[in-house]
């Protein structure tokens, strides 16, 4: 398992591994935000917390189809699977790496971008504790997604329309916990509430997304 | 009997392609798989492999003792030939890659990225694969493909070898390798068309029709 996660990152990290596309997505989308709602301070200050929940979700929706898709064309998806590694295993190894590589690095640019929005100062740890709690279940339901579309030439289109809704609810609680903070509200009940998606999604999706990667390896 | 196969059928997606194979293969044996193009080659080796379930039949063999190549090359073109070894070393809970560096003449390419290799050296890297996995019997289609006279020769070495060491292999090609133990099977009588039985839309079909 060790070395699939190493071989992950390496991959990721070399020439045309992607591992910057998230987050140049995540810096445009911020850095455009202005432009269509106004730069007048106090409005994106207000509802800033909320817009890097939502460009990191699409930060993330953007390199899902990368996480199986790659090792189905070179044929080595076939060979993983024939190997001791459990299809299990394979999964959530797969969503580490990419948490590693996507989730990870927009948790830690979201206070920089923050700072651009010009946010409040009580704003910065709330919105990344959120981050931190909720962006990993965006790694596991996009893990599961891409299982589902393995080997689907072009499959990106059906792969957003199967996981965005099931983005909805880390979407609410974590933008939720986010911008409560921001206002100096108690977080409580949505940061847990983040916290419970995360680890149910982690605790169940490897298991289906295995079931699905049987069915599309036949 | 390294392998026993019995009544198996195999189906390729909703179609079943093979019905009824049957053959066994003792340990320090090779199997040679005929067949026109179409005939099922590949979706026997994929059932072997247990990548598709069998429809029919049943499949013995001790677990985890398969190694499965398939036509594509399945190596990763940023990371180097002693980095692609190294990964499945990492797999396959093996640590050695010395020796499938030096059955395949691989030394001299070892710092290459797999991406800037000819399709041949590809190939050859990707058979080195097996013998870094360790694992007994050797499910291969059309292994040869891109490989020049030589290393065709050097491959049936490297098969000769690892049958010699008490493994088996399952070899479907279109030419002769030369080895010592093998047997051939023609697997065109075993050819079947039609819908599998576990086709999940069949029953409706067959409800419909009555």
């Amino acid at each position: 398992m060790i070395g699939l996660l190493r071989r992950d990152l390496a991959l990721a990290i070399r020439a045309g591994g992607g591992f910057g596309l998230s987050l140049a997505f995540f810096l445009i989308f911020t850095a455009l935000v202005p432009f269509g709602i106004g730069p007048e301070t106090g409005r994106i200050a207000e509802i800033g917390a909320g817009l890097l929940w939502l460009g990191a979700l699409l930060a993330c929706l953007l390199s899902l189809d990368r996480i199986f898709q790659l090792d189905w064309e070179d044929g080595s998806l076939d060979l993983l699977a024939t190997s001791p590694l459990p299809l299990e295993a394979l999964a959530v190894v797969k969503a580490l790496a990419h948490w590693l590589t996507t989730g990870l690095p927009l948790v830690v640019a979201a206070p920089a971008l923050g700072l651009l929005l010009n946010l409040p100062a009580t704003a910065y740890l709330p919105l990344v504790i959120s981050l931190l709690a909720g962006t990993p279940a965006l790694s596991v339901i996009g893990t599961f997604g891409a299982a589902l579309t393995v080997g689907i030439k072009r499959g990106g289109l059906l792969l957003s329309l199967l996981v965005l809704p099931l983005y909805v609810p880390t979407l609410i609680f974590g933008a939720t916990a986010a911008s409560r903070g921001a206002q100096g509200l108690d977080t409580t009940t949505p940061l847990v509430m983040t916290l419970a998606i995360t680890l149910g999604c982690a605790a169940l999706l490897p298991f289906a997304a295995a079931a699905a990667l049987r069915i599309n390896l036949r | 009997m390294a392998l026993t196969v019995t009544d198996l059928a195999c189906a390729r997606g909703p179609a079943q392609v093979l019905a009824n194979v049957s053959f066994s293969l003792d340990a320090g044996e090779a199997l040679i798989l005929r067949g026109p193009n179409g005939a099922g080659k590949t979706t026997l080796l994929r059932t072997l492999a247990g990548l598709t379930p069998p429809i029919a039949g049943t499949l013995e063999h001790a677990e985890g003792a398969i190694a499965y190549a398939a036509h594509s090359d399945g190596l990763k073109s940023q990371l180097s030939v002693t980095e692609n070894l190294t990964f499945w070393c990492a797999v396959f809970g093996t640590s050695d890659i010395a020796p499938a560096i030096a059955a395949f003449d691989l030394a001299p390419l070892a710092n290459r990225r797999a991406g800037d290799l000819s399709a041949g050296q590809r190939r050859r890297l990707s058979l080195a694969r097996l013998l870094v996995t360790g694992r007994a019997i050797w499910c291969l289609d059309e292994p040869t493909v891109s490989l020049d006279a030589d290393n065709t020769a050097r491959f049936a070495r490297a098969v000769e070898a690892h049958l010699a060491q008490g493994g088996s292999a399952v070899i479907a090609t279109h030419i002769d390798l030369g080895l010592p133990n093998a047997r051939t099977l023609d697997i065109t009588p075993f050819m079947a068309k039609g819908l599998a039985r576990d086709d999940p839309f069949g029953d409706t079909f067959d409800g419909a029709s009555q």
